[in-house]
């Protein structure tokens, strides 16, 4: 164990680490704005890498139905919603919304060979396709039982979970893919070579997290999620929408997540079930932020991405057994440290 | 409608007095891992049996295909639903060792024969009362690890690393690899494990790295396996590079690219069928297959996997005609027949080798169900 073996086995737990701060600031998100515990959250890194590899191969992925599918569902949800209180006028934007968008993008992508768009283009085409699936699911599945118990939301969420799992075997197949990297630049640092693709992941992170810093404080509507993730009554008496307030916290956690899949498919091969795992650390940081705290969640997320690099150098067999068993101590210290208040029966 | 049909059959047999069963299919249920993490081997699996004869020995051949999910318990429920609602008289399956090994004391309780696809050798070894109803498909590990033992011997290959799967595929690969390499004398030096949705082998991979070996064998399957061969050559490892028959896909090929050039691997024939010599007798039943699966499925899209699951419709194919001429389908005799007639299987040519099977010996193939492989232009290439 020598120095540059340290280096390495550093860079590559911060790269891991700034994708699970991701999915943990993410699921923070969530929870403090809708109080669902968000399973579904590793779905979309799947579903984003492999969107933009299907793209790459020159395939329609298999997303852009889903989108389309549900853009059809929540369209109906919503006429029926806008006819049973005679709020005709809102019908025409809502199957702009749903079906008029989602069908110009399949319309786009029909018309051009994706795998020839450059680099960027795809990029975006694959945030277009995913990020509105999250809205979406807010509206079908927990929209309607909105005021119910966490409990309940959790089901929900794993009823969830298993539904897009299915659905990205169907889409996808069994086997993994990867995408073109961004970048084939590599810097000699003393005996370490760092790849370039690693830098851009955390440096990508870093800006994220940045820019959601901001749209939190500056932006109107990211005031509007904190009004809403500190006192939910309050704020929709202050005029806040509580169902916007949702579907833009599950737009912005799909964004994270189809962006996270987006930086990694390239220096890893993911599957269609690879996001469960990738969720799953990212919740154990969360979990490290006790769910309420965004920098201690982050900052849990790069420890489970440092102690998961160097556990894999010391004991690859037991990797995930260190990496998991970090949950006991925290929820133990946490419980001891915090008073425990009863959730409404 | 459908009891009408019930009732027009029932009639019917007792018309016949039950002296001719006309009626009697044969049913031959299925479990296999369609979805969950072994779906890259059960797809092509399932495919296959869209292919199989639709009559064996002049009777109709129902097959009943239900997915387990890769998860055992679904697949002994599946294995109990098969025997006790379809009344099968013969049973494929599973994918994976785990649930086959479940599924023996299920298919030997109500004493009905069991193909598995599967490749685990305790799956029929050690022979009991219980393995004498079960047959498998697959080489056994040992034949394949020897095989690459071999090839690392005549390679002058002293010291060696292994990473695998952290399940039983990668300990399977490792007590049968590490038993033949050290009787061998071949040095192991390093000995890792990863999980299979694993983003990243940094700490194995530089742990590997700092032991120097000869030679790398990667213990996984389907596109995994890539992993660990991508970062080694990405942290500049130039040692020859070992794969198991478990990547024998095409989507192994399209994911690890360029990385995987020249890297060894033992697979089943059929991997290279059309490049067997004329006079391998496995060449003819291993091309009929591939251009069947390929017929249908597109060219590039056979795999080895789909060919155990086409083994055990052969088997079944060449059983059946012997089992039908003492007793018929649906009974417990014919049951027992079916699985003498299975373990009499002599010379029997299949897309993955030759099988003569004895009561002892429920794999009954030799060195023709292997050969090795080097991955060249993005392509298998058979190694002579």
């Amino acid at each position: 164990m020598d120095l540059q073996i340290v280096l390495l086995l550093g860079q590559d737990g911060i790269t891991s680490g700034a994708i699970y701060a991701l999915l943990a600031l993410a699921l923070v998100l969530v929870f403090a704005v809708t109080r669902v515990i968000f399973i579904p959250q590793g779905e979309f890194v799947a579903f984003g890498a492999l969107t933009l590899s299907s793209l790459q191969a020159g395939k329609l992925p298999g997303t852009l139905w889903l989108l389309i599918g549900l853009g059809a569902a929540v369209a109906f949800a919503d006429i029926s919603w806008a006819l049973r209180h005679h709020k005709m006028r809102r019908v025409p934007l809502i199957l702009f919304y749903n079906c008029g968008v989602p069908i110009l993008l399949a319309g786009y992508l029909l018309a051009v060979s994706p795998a020839t768009l450059p680099q960027p283009v795809q990029v975006a085409l694959t945030l277009a396709m995913v990020v509105p699936i999250g809205a979406m699911i807010y509206r079908l599945a927990y929209q309607p039982i909105a005021e119910a118990s966490v409990l309940m939301l959790l089901i929900v969420s794993v009823a969830v979970h298993v539904a897009l799992i299915g659905l990205g075997l169907l889409f996808f197949g069994a086997e993994g893919s990867r995408t073109t990297p961004f970048t084939d630049m590599s810097f000699q640092i003393g005996d370490a070579v760092l790849q370039g693709q690693t830098v851009l992941v955390v440096v990508a992170s870093l800006v994220l997290i940045v820019a959601l810093y901001f749209y939190f404080e500056r932006t109107i509507y990211g005031k509007a999620l904190r009004a809403t993730a500190m006192n939910r009554t309050g704020a929709r008496l202050m005029g806040i929408s509580a169902n916007l307030a949702g579907r833009l916290s599950f737009m912005l956690a799909a964004l994270i997540g189809a962006f996270s899949g987006v930086l990694i498919a390239p220096i890893t091969t993911i599957y269609y079930d690879s996001g469960f795992l990738i969720g799953l650390k990212g919740f154990v940081g969360a979990i490290i932020g006790g769910l309420a705290s965004y920098p201690i969640a982050a900052a849990g997320a790069i420890l489970v991405g440092l102690l998961e690099s160097f556990s894999s150098f010391y004991a690859s067999a037991f990797k995930e057994v260190i990496v998991f068993t970090l949950i006991i101590p925290v929820l133990l210290w946490r419980s001891l440290t915090s008073r425990h208040v009863e959730e409404e029966e | 409608m459908k009891l009408k049909a019930v009732a027009i059959r029932i009639l019917a047999l007792a018309g016949a007095g039950g002296t001719s069963l006309v009626y009697a299919d044969i049913n031959v249920g299925v479990t296999l891992s369609a979805t969950g993490p072994a779906a890259s081997l059960g797809i092509p699996e399932k495919n296959t049996f869209a292919l199989m004869p639709t009559t064996l020995g002049g009777q109709k051949v129902n097959y009943i295909i239900l997915d387990d999910a890769s998860d055992t318990t679904t697949a002994v429920k599946n294995t109990r639903k098969l025997i006790s609602e379809n009344k099968v008289d013969a049973i494929i399956g599973s994918t994976i060792t785990p649930n086959s090994l479940a599924m023996i004391d299920v298919a030997a309780e109500a004493e009905t024969p069991m193909i598995s696809m599967s490749a685990a050798a305790k799956i029929v070894e050690p022979m009991d009362a219980k393995r004498a109803w079960v047959f498998k498909t697959p080489q056994n590990d040992a034949l394949m690890a020897a095989a690459i033992v071999d090839h690392m011997i005549a390679a002058k290959v002293k010291t060696v690393a292994y990473i695998g799967f952290a399940d039983a595929y990668g300990e399977g690969w490792w007590n049968e690899f590490s038993k033949v390499a050290e009787a061998k004398g071949i040095k192991i030096v390093a000995n890792e494990r990863y999980n299979r949705p694993d983003t990243s082998v940094t700490g194995q991979v530089l742990k590997i790295l700092s032991a120097k070996p000869d030679a790398v064998l990667v213990g996984g399957a389907g596109t995994p396996a890539a992993l660990p061969e991508k970062s080694l050559k990405e942290k500049g490892y130039k040692g020859q590079m070992y794969q198991t028959h478990g990547v024998a896909n095409p989507d192994f090929l399209r994911v690890c690219g360029k990385d995987c050039e020249g890297t060894i691997l033992p697979a089943g024939p059929v991997l290279v069928a059309d490049q067997l010599p004329d006079n391998n007798p496995v060449r003819a039943v291993a091309l009929e297959y591939v251009g069947k699966y390929e017929g249908t499925y597109g060219k590039g899209s056979a795999s080895t996997f789909g060919a155990h699951a086409w083994d055990a419709g052969r088997l079944l194919a060449n059983a059946v005609p012997v089992a039908l001429k003492k007793a018929k389908p649906g009974t417990p005799e014919f049951r027992k027949a079916l699985r003498d007639a299975l373990e009499g299987t002599r010379n029997l040519t299949l897309a993955h080798g030759v099988a003569s099977y004895s009561d002892k010996d429920h794999v009954g193939f030799d060195q023709r169900a292997r050969v090795m492989v080097k991955i060249e232009n993005g392509g298998w290439k058979l190694v002579h």
